[in-house]
């Protein structure tokens, strides 16, 4: 590794802190929003006595003033446990942590096909533009980037699920079939493809102005005036180029990624962290509320820090520092 | 990017022509911007008169005429839904929910995030840092949790609901402006306004305003489009619009539990979403090709 590109390294990994604060403040805030606190739960439940919500008051240690919680709480989040939740009593990182796979299994496979695909689309969009294949695709993803997705989940149930019986409507295995690959892949299906969907919309876009960018330039029209074949031209100079930009969008899209695997999860009943926060929601589970949107906004943060190392790395045009 | 508009683009042909006329031109010219124009003109004017047009009350329960088909009668055109309330004025009233919604939630956007924006650009220094690294350290949160989060906690009407997208929806417009204001206020008509002793509000607000109408325009007719998505999916979860009050999204909700029987009640709310979306989607990308000849990007 080269010495300059270390010292970015660090001093990019230095630079997200105030980042991880700021994000810890704003999701300790949002959880005092609530109304009643987080023991509104509790004052619905009428064999519970008012002694009692004072104790389990003093328990969660939510009688103290609001910066000694949040120290308490960023203590907890520092030494991993992450709270614990309000009926189990279980550690709340163990309980999002458990979910990780199964929204990883969605999210990677849609991520992977949708930047496949989405690359594909917009390359033939860019050397071709103006062409009905351009014009379809970019009409194409305006469309799908205008359909609400927990809608096009449901016709998606709706004509695979229910009338043609080819696929499951929701789940990760049927009972008694766990851990067999084949059950899995057949579940993956619709909410991959329905979150591929969005996914390639927006990548396509990104990935056809991308490639407008470089084979407009001077490089290209000397590689192609070398004699070289559209191919040639297409993938030893400009795919490379068009392609690192894309890499910061990974980045980007991070929170995107997220929201469309919570509706996905919701509708097809995928047991990952969307279906998790949902359920954490109606049973006002606050303190798995406020560790999924920690969760999730700490995985944005190193996403996007990882995104920023990996340009540094391939790209030594990148100004460091 | 965009600076102000200049007309590098017009042909040496029109010299005569305004801006506004230009950029008028420019849009007809734009297939796809005219039919999201008719889209949402079709839309919000079907939204507005939906007292005039629908023929039923939209909550009126009538259990003797449950799940009645669409084209079936002349009195009920889409037919009804499980209670036997008209589907046809449901969706009608539905709609003029989600664009209440959408547009409140978009004033509340662009009030945010151009204020934002006028004032990191602006003043820069420490009060842009803190302004930007507050807009950062939101932007790392997933929008969909957040307005989840929120939307739970306070009781939803639609001002609430409006309220919520909107707040949580303003920081990429206050990173547009930003950078739009903080090249602007380096231009002479800036500084001579300041050397007559102009204030810094009425800076911003007369002199860089205007200079920056395009871009901002733009945003908030694509704004409209992700707030009806927004709403549309919160009240299906069902911390949106509470029923009896109708909103396509709950009505997909509802729609949910007949679907093997009655698909069409959930067929009819998700292509209104659409076309909404869609609608807003293509007039805003008309706008921003009409407004800046160089970011035209389709052909």
């Amino acid at each position: 590794m080269r010495g300059d590109v270390l010292s970015y390294v660090v001093w990019r990994i230095i630079h997200s802190i105030p980042l991880v604060i700021g994000v810890s403040i704003i999701g300790f805030g949002i959880m005092h929003l609530a109304p009643g606190g987080p023991l509104a739960v509790y004052t619905l439940n009428p064999t519970i006595t008012v002694t009692d919500i004072e104790r389990i008051r003093v328990a969660l240690g939510l009688d103290q003033p609001v910066h000694i919680q949040y120290l308490t709480w960023a203590k907890s989040m520092l030494t991993g446990t992450w709270g614990f939740t309000f009926f189990g009593g279980r550690p709340v990182l163990e309980v999002i942590v458990e979910r990780l796979p199964a929204t990883m299994i969605l999210m990677g496979t849609s991520l992977a096909l949708a930047m496949l695909i989405g690359t594909l689309i917009g390359m033939l969009g860019a050397i071709r533009r103006g062409s009905i294949f351009d014009y379809l695709s970019t009409t194409g993803a305006m469309l799908a980037l205008s359909f609400p997705t927990f809608w096009f989940g449901l016709m998606a149930i709706y004509i695979f699920a229910i009338e043609l019986r080819w696929l499951p409507s929701g789940g990760m295995y049927e009972l008694g079939e766990e851990g067999n690959p084949w059950d899995l892949l057949r579940h993956l299906v619709l909410p991959a493809m329905v979150l591929t969907l969005v996914l390639v919309a927006q990548w396509s876009r990104y990935a056809r102005s991308s490639f407008l960018d470089v084979i407009q330039q001077d490089y290209i029209r000397t590689a192609r005036s070398k004699g070289l074949s559209t191919r040639a031209v297409l993938f030893g100079h400009a795919f490379r180029n068009a392609v690192i930009p894309l890499v910061a969008l990974f980045g980007v899209q991070l929170p995107t990624l997220f929201s469309g695997a919570l509706v996905a999860e919701t509708i097809f009943s995928w047991p990952g962290m969307g279906r998790l926060f949902v359920d954490a929601l109606n049973m006002k589970e606050y303190p798995i509320l406020m560790g999924m949107i920690m969760f999730t906004a700490l995985f944005v943060v190193v996403g996007n820090l990882i995104a920023d190392i990996a340009i540094a790395l391939i790209d030594p045009r990148v100004k460091l520092g | 990017m965009t600076d102000i508009p200049v007309s590098t683009s017009t042909p040496a042909t029109a010299p005569n022509r305004t801006y506004a006329q230009m950029i008028a031109r420019r849009f007809v010219s734009h297939r796809m911007a005219v039919a999201g124009a008719v889209l949402v003109v079709l839309l919000c004017s079907s939204a507005l008169f939906a007292q005039f047009v629908a023929p039923h009350d939209p909550t009126t329960i009538d259990t003797a005429k449950r799940f009645l088909p669409p084209l079936a009668s002349w009195s009920y055109p889409l037919g009804t839904d499980d209670l036997g309330r008209d589907t046809l004025s449901r969706l009608l009233y539905g709609g003029q929910v989600s664009l209440m919604v959408g547009i409140v939630a978009m004033l509340t956007t662009m009030l945010t995030g151009t204020l934002v924006g006028l004032a990191a650009g602006y003043y820069g220094g420490i009060i842009d840092n803190l302004l930007m690294r507050f807009v950062d350290t939101l932007l790392c949160f997933p929008q969909v949790f957040l307005l989840l989060v929120v939307a739970a906690f306070v009781p939803p009407t639609i001002l609430s609901i409006s309220l919520i997208i909107g707040l949580t929806s303003w920081m990429e417009v206050s990173r547009i402006v930003r950078a739009q204001v903080s090249t602007l206020k380096e231009m002479d008509f800036v500084q001579a306004s300041r050397g007559f002793g102009a204030s810094n509000w009425r800076i911003m607000l007369v002199e860089l305003l205007p200079n920056i109408a395009a871009p901002v325009l733009v945003a908030a007719t694509l704004k409209v489009a992700t707030a009806v998505l927004m709403e549309s999916y919160i009240s299906f979860l069902g911390y949106g619009v509470q029923p009896p009050m109708a909103s396509w999204g709950n009505m997909l909700t509802n729609a949910q539990g007949y679907f093997d029987t009655v698909p069409f009640l959930a067929i009819l709310p998700g292509i209104l979403i659409t076309f909404t979306v869609m609608g807003f989607n293509f007039l805003g990308d008309g706008l921003r090709d009409a407004v800046d000849a160089r970011l035209k990007i389709d052909p």
